[in-house]
């Protein structure tokens, strides 16, 4: 039964178990078991982004009365691989005047972060590669890099829709950035501590979603945005700047760009299961399954709002991040912080059913106040009609028709 | 190095001090890009560089907070200063355009009399080998809970005198915008 229900533990237990039988110091085996701990997350990583690209066409094909690839394999469950030979055998083009440098190191430079925030997601009980007590700071501070990248890849291409994607990302990014820490902040209060096992284990009684639902909608919205996806996808906008930062990028560089949103994508999902869902937290199936189930339907929802909503325009865009995510998110901290000292104070804890139904009282009236909060002074924009003036053509700067001239 | 005699065995030992000369290299390397580039952008990217480098020496020292917020506020920051360097830089990127001026010496000599005075206060230290980081109520000394009970407990009023001065720099930089 362990097998099924503990199979991280067991499997790492049977290595070091085998590793240590060679005769090898016990650092040789610590180090042995880092790197297959890293490799199985690398190639746990590809095959997710390979299915993801696959359902997310399925699945969008399906919101818009199509089939969607099902030519390649059963259900073109092989597209992932055709495209991948593709991608791979494609001449990568570097444009004249591109800062070389900068064009080959973006793309690998986007990537890295997308894998390094596995290191401390958990995956299952004793799966989690390092449960560092920074976790969720880690996870904030290796995500902000990726501005970075796209900054690098819009400017080094030498094109001006390029650049502007990347101007587009840092503005979008940076903005979002801060009411997707914000909204995470009130659960680390209830939890004390910022590893991602505490914040797990905290939701033993209760999913903090049922304490937190504002929070998880905003979170939900600005991690969207920070993945660069639709409706916020901005920065390749192929409506307006015909693919953004990525515009001169194709085989390789194409390749790992899609591969690095698709892992961004997966682990934004696994990031709101597990804070918000209580990550492998459930009832009669073993951890990890709950693990991808959960984190499997944040990752349906976020196709589906793919599939449903259509692009922002910038000025909406910041407005929304500024006016409406922000002053809600510092709202609900200070909520927050007002619920949690007053468990402290009568020495409630989460774990016990007392608390939890203190908890999700006091959070309740809090959530209702912050919707009526929002409902009262949120103000629908109004669409805008511009004046436009025509103005006289000075009659120097175009000739005039012979029909003109002759005051027809 | 300061012999060590101890719990630790060798190869930590070693492995730290190679992790230093990286991250150390790291730094150093970044730093004498971002002066010497010609190129406006690379050499904000190379202090990216430099400034990973430091976060990489945090966590040498076992102060993973101070690296976590090391990378996240430069690296966010950085991505800010590009963007203004590309929009009110004329020509970012020109090889005729000295990266020294006349006061070039004055700094150096500046920097080496600094490295000097430095070096002769810490030369004389005995930094003391610990077996391990002291802990206050079980906790490593610089871990968050650490960090925030003294952020805001002792050291209270020089955090909030820090984060006025930060604000009055804020609003400053808006009105002389504005103007």
């Amino acid at each position: 039964m362990d097998i099924i229900y503990d199979p991280f533990r067991v499997i790492g237990d049977a290595l070091r178990g085998l590793l240590g039988g060679f005769g090898l110091p016990d650092w040789a085996v610590q180090l042995i078991m880092i790197v297959i701990g890293v490799s199985v997350l690398v190639v746990f990583a590809m095959l997710t982004m390979m299915f993801l690209t696959w359902l997310e066409r399925k699945l969008i094909a399906r919101i818009q009365d199509r089939v969607g690839p099902n030519r390649v394999g059963p259900l073109g469950l092989l597209q992932p691989v055709a495209d991948m030979v593709k991608l791979f055998t494609k001449e990568f083009i570097i444009p004249t005047n591109a800062d070389k440098v900068i064009y080959y190191l973006a793309p690998i430079i986007f990537v890295i972060p997308a894998f390094m925030v596995f290191a401390v997601m958990p995956f299952d009980r004793h799966a989690i590669i390092s449960d560092l007590n920074i976790g969720w700071l880690y996870i904030v501070a290796i995500g902000s890099t990726s501005t970075i990248a796209l900054l690098m890849a819009g400017w080094s291409s030498n094109n001006k829709y390029a650049l502007l994607g990347g101007m587009r990302a840092v503005a979008q990014f940076v903005s979002y950035e801060i009411p997707q820490v914000l909204s995470v902040v009130g659960i680390l209060l209830l939890v004390g501590s910022l590893r991602m096992g505490a914040i797990v284990e905290a939701q033993n009684t209760i999913w903090f979603v049922l304490l937190q639902p504002v929070a998880f909608v905003i979170f939900l919205l600005s991690t969207i945005s920070e993945i660069n996806r639709t409706p916020f996808d901005l920065p390749e906008a192929e409506s307006e700047i015909i693919a953004g930062y990525h515009t001169e990028y194709g085989a390789i560089g194409f390749a790992l760009f899609s591969l690095a949103e698709f892992i961004n994508m997966f682990a934004a999902s696994a990031l709101a299961a597990t804070i918000f869902f209580g990550g492998w937290q459930g009832p009669i199936l073993p951890g990890w399954l709950w693990f991808l189930i959960k984190s499997y339907a944040m990752v349906f929802v976020m196709i589906w709002l793919r599939g449903t909503l259509p692009r922002l325009r910038v000025d909406q865009l910041m407005n929304f991040a500024w006016k409406v995510l922000v002053p809600l998110s510092l709202v609900n901290l200070t909520l927050a912080g007002v619920g949690v000292s007053v468990m402290n104070y009568y020495g409630w804890q989460l774990s016990s059913l007392p608390g939890v139904l203190f908890a999700f009282g006091t959070f309740l009236v809090f959530n209702v106040i912050m919707v009526l909060l929002f409902l009262a002074l949120y103000r629908t924009p109004k669409v805008e009609r511009r004046n436009v003036v025509l103005v006289k053509q000075a009659s120097k700067s175009r000739p005039q028709t012979p029909a003109a001239a002759s005051g027809r | 190095m300061i012999a060590i005699k101890d719990q630790r065995s060798k190869m930590d030992w070693i492995m730290e001090f190679l992790t230093f000369i990286v991250f150390a290299g790291m730094t150093l390397t970044g730093a004498v890009f971002m002066v010497t580039l010609h190129n406006l952008v690379r050499s904000v990217l190379a202090m990216i560089l430099a400034f990973v480098g430091v976060a990489g020496l945090y966590l040498v020292l076992e102060a993973e907070f101070l690296a976590a917020i090391q990378v996240l506020v430069y690296v966010g920051a950085v991505a800010v200063l590009v963007l203004f360097a590309i929009m009110l830089t004329q020509r970012v990127s020109d090889p005729n355009k000295p990266t020294n001026n006349a006061q070039a010496w004055l700094a150096f000599t500046v920097s080496v009399a600094m490295f000097g005075i430095l070096s002769w206060v810490y030369a004389p230290i005995k930094w003391p080998a610990l077996p391990a980081l002291p802990t206050v109520n079980n906790e490593p000394v610089g871990s968050v809970v650490n960090l925030g009970q003294q952020l805001l407990g002792a050291y209270a009023v020089p955090f909030e005198v820090a984060s006025v001065v930060l604000l009055v720099a804020l609003l400053g930089a808006i009105i002389l915008a504005r103007e």
